[in-house]
């Protein structure tokens, strides 16, 4: 599917917004009358990403990241604001977003039985791919990674949690997206295979005009590729900017050497300013029970 | 691409995904298949049993043929239950369930990719548990209209795969209690669909929920197939209310599905578990 080529913003994200009702499943019956228990994962977020770029969000752990990354991969609904991916809404025409984005997240999440061919031959499968062109590209795309020919035909289970996580970062390369979410891709890779996979960013960026929304809490990755990087806590984007604006900016409050002196000057200025009615927003990425 | 092509790319997906996951756990496969030869011989032999037990020997031979296609029919729609409405307990828990949704392809795609699949297979293994039965016992079938039996077979997959997508919607809704749910719908449809007994034993209060499962339909139309010969023409009446059955279960199952996939978008509930 071809992006419009006027569409010169990849991601536009305004005011959005999601909360969790950690109560689980409520039956609206009389004497049910127990209070929401409320959970602000998103907090009137906005930003734009243009396209071509590398986008950090960087954040704790629990910041909201991850749901951030779920309701622009068209997962979750919003619940306020508006997302657009080349202009498309992720709600009203999230049948088109998903051709142009794929994701790679922190947890590989494969059929564990599966090779990592039958596993990419399936995902590129669904999205439309050709068989035998996929089949060459799977096999360009690991060997590239580092995966040698003889671990491509083995189940997945068989491979360690780093080679996993290749295979995943794999499958969000081979679908070419325009836009590639990265959620924490690098988690769990040794040295060399970080920087292979790195580089594999770049030189998707430079050589087939992607941009990549890449969401860490690892600083020297963030530093290394992105462009532009948002600081995330608790649910809302407290600054943001490129590198040197950034410690510019926690340079007038603290410490502010490098990325994660900044993040840490930012984000520890930011919670001492915390309004009390959003310090309630404890575990971010909380589960809904049954 | 065509939106066409990519659907049924995206479909065949489903299936060649499923054949091959069938190919890796092939022990356990065989272990199934074995269990299933097994309980259609075990249920089988209550028949020449009871002749053994009381000394009288009316209708055994009915009976034979009563009981094994009742298991019959069960073990082939188990199979086809279980391909469907347990597919989206399996990618939760093997962690692929967000990747699946965010692929560019319908929903109806994915259910029937998984749909096809679920009765190929089926077919196949129940035609095997058939093949290795049929050297257990002299069965008389000459009279049997084979035809109108696949008819009722295929017709009704068509319904009970609608009521397999509606049991796949409970673990979306609920992330741990909803696999659990759907075995208990699975245990429900065996015992008011009529598998070894006729439904109008059942207690009043429980006879209605025999007329909502396209299985009680399904073995009635065979049974009239194998033990009377009945053609569909004779058995028009049964034709018509699996149609019925058929043309409300099988949309209402995708709804439902949409409707559930909606609810775990809105709720967060779309993720690994487990």
């Amino acid at each position: 599917m071809s992006v419009s080529p006027d569409t010169n913003i990849a991601l536009d994200v305004r005011g959005a917004v999601k909360t969790f009702d950690t109560r689980g499943i409520r039956i609206p019956l009389p004497w049910n009358r127990s209070k929401p228990e409320l959970v602000v994962a998103v907090n009137k977020v906005s930003f734009q990403i243009e396209r071509g770029r590398i986008f950090g969000i960087v954040g704790s752990n629990g910041c909201g990241k991850s749901t951030l990354v779920r309701m622009i991969s068209t997962l979750l609904y919003p619940d306020g604001g508006s997302m657009k991916v080349f202009g498309y809404d992720v709600v009203e025409d999230s049948q088109k977003v998903r051709r142009l984005i794929n994701r790679v997240s922190v947890e590989a999440s494969f059929f564990r039985k599966l090779s990592p061919m039958e596993n990419l031959l399936f995902a590129g499968q669904t999205y439309g791919l050709d068989h035998d062109e996929t089949e060459r590209r799977i096999m360009d795309i690991l060997a590239r990674l580092g995966i040698k020919e003889e671990q491509v035909l083995r189940p997945l289970e068989q491979m360690s949690r780093g080679m996993q996580q290749k295979v995943a970062v794999a499958r969000g390369f081979l679908t070419s997206p325009t836009l590639l979410l990265l959620d924490e891709p690098t988690t769990g890779l040794d040295p060399a295979s970080k920087r292979q996979v790195q580089g594999f960013i770049a030189e998707l960026r430079e050589e087939h005009d992607a941009t990549v929304l890449l969401v860490s809490h690892d600083m020297d990755e963030a530093e290394k590729l992105c462009d532009i990087i948002a600081i995330m806590s608790e649910g809302r984007i407290i600054a943001s900017g490129s590198i040197p604006e950034l410690v510019e900016l926690a340079a007038q409050k603290g410490p502010a050497g490098n990325l994660e002196e900044a993040f840490l000057t930012i984000v520890g200025h930011a919670l001492d300013e915390e309004p009390e009615e959003s310090a309630g927003a404890r575990d971010l990425e909380a589960t809904p029970k049954d | 691409m065509l939106a066409s092509s990519l659907q049924l790319r995206g479909a065949w997906a489903f299936i060649e995904r499923n054949f091959r996951a069938t190919r890796r756990y092939w022990g356990w496969e065989v272990v199934f298949l074995i269990y299933s030869i097994v309980n259609v011989l075990a249920v089988t032999y209550i028949a020449p049993g009871a002749e053994a037990l009381t000394g009288v020997s009316t209708a055994t031979d009915f009976m034979i043929i009563y009981l094994l296609v009742g298991t019959l029919v069960w073990t082939y729609l188990n199979g086809v239950f279980d391909a469907v409405a347990f597919m989206i307990s399996w990618e939760r828990w093997e962690g692929t369930i967000e990747y699946t949704f965010m692929a560019p392809i319908r929903l109806v795609t994915m259910l029937g990719g998984s749909a096809v699949f679920a009765v190929v297979y089926g077919l196949l293994r129940t035609l095997v548990v058939i093949l290795v039965v049929s050297l257990f016992f002299k069965l008389n079938v000459a009279n049997a209209d084979f035809l109108t039996a696949i008819i009722f077979v295929m017709l009704g997959s068509v319904g009970f795969l609608g009521v397999g997508i509606m049991a796949a919607a409970l673990p979306l809704i609920f992330l741990e209690r909803g696999t659990q749910m759907t075995i208990v719908v699975q245990a429900l449809l065996l015992l008011v669909s009529g598998i070894y007994y006729p439904v109008s034993i059942l207690p009043d209060w429980l006879e209605p929920l025999s007329w909502i499962s396209p299985a009680t339909y399904i073995l009635e139309g065979i049974r009239g197939a194998m033990l009377e010969g009945k053609s569909v023409v004779d058995m028009s009446g049964e034709l018509w209310r699996l149609l019925a059955v058929s043309v409300v279960s099988l949309p209402l199952g995708v709804w439902v599905f949409q409707q559930s996939v909606d609810y775990a978008k809105r709720t967060g509930r779309l993720k690994r578990y487990g």
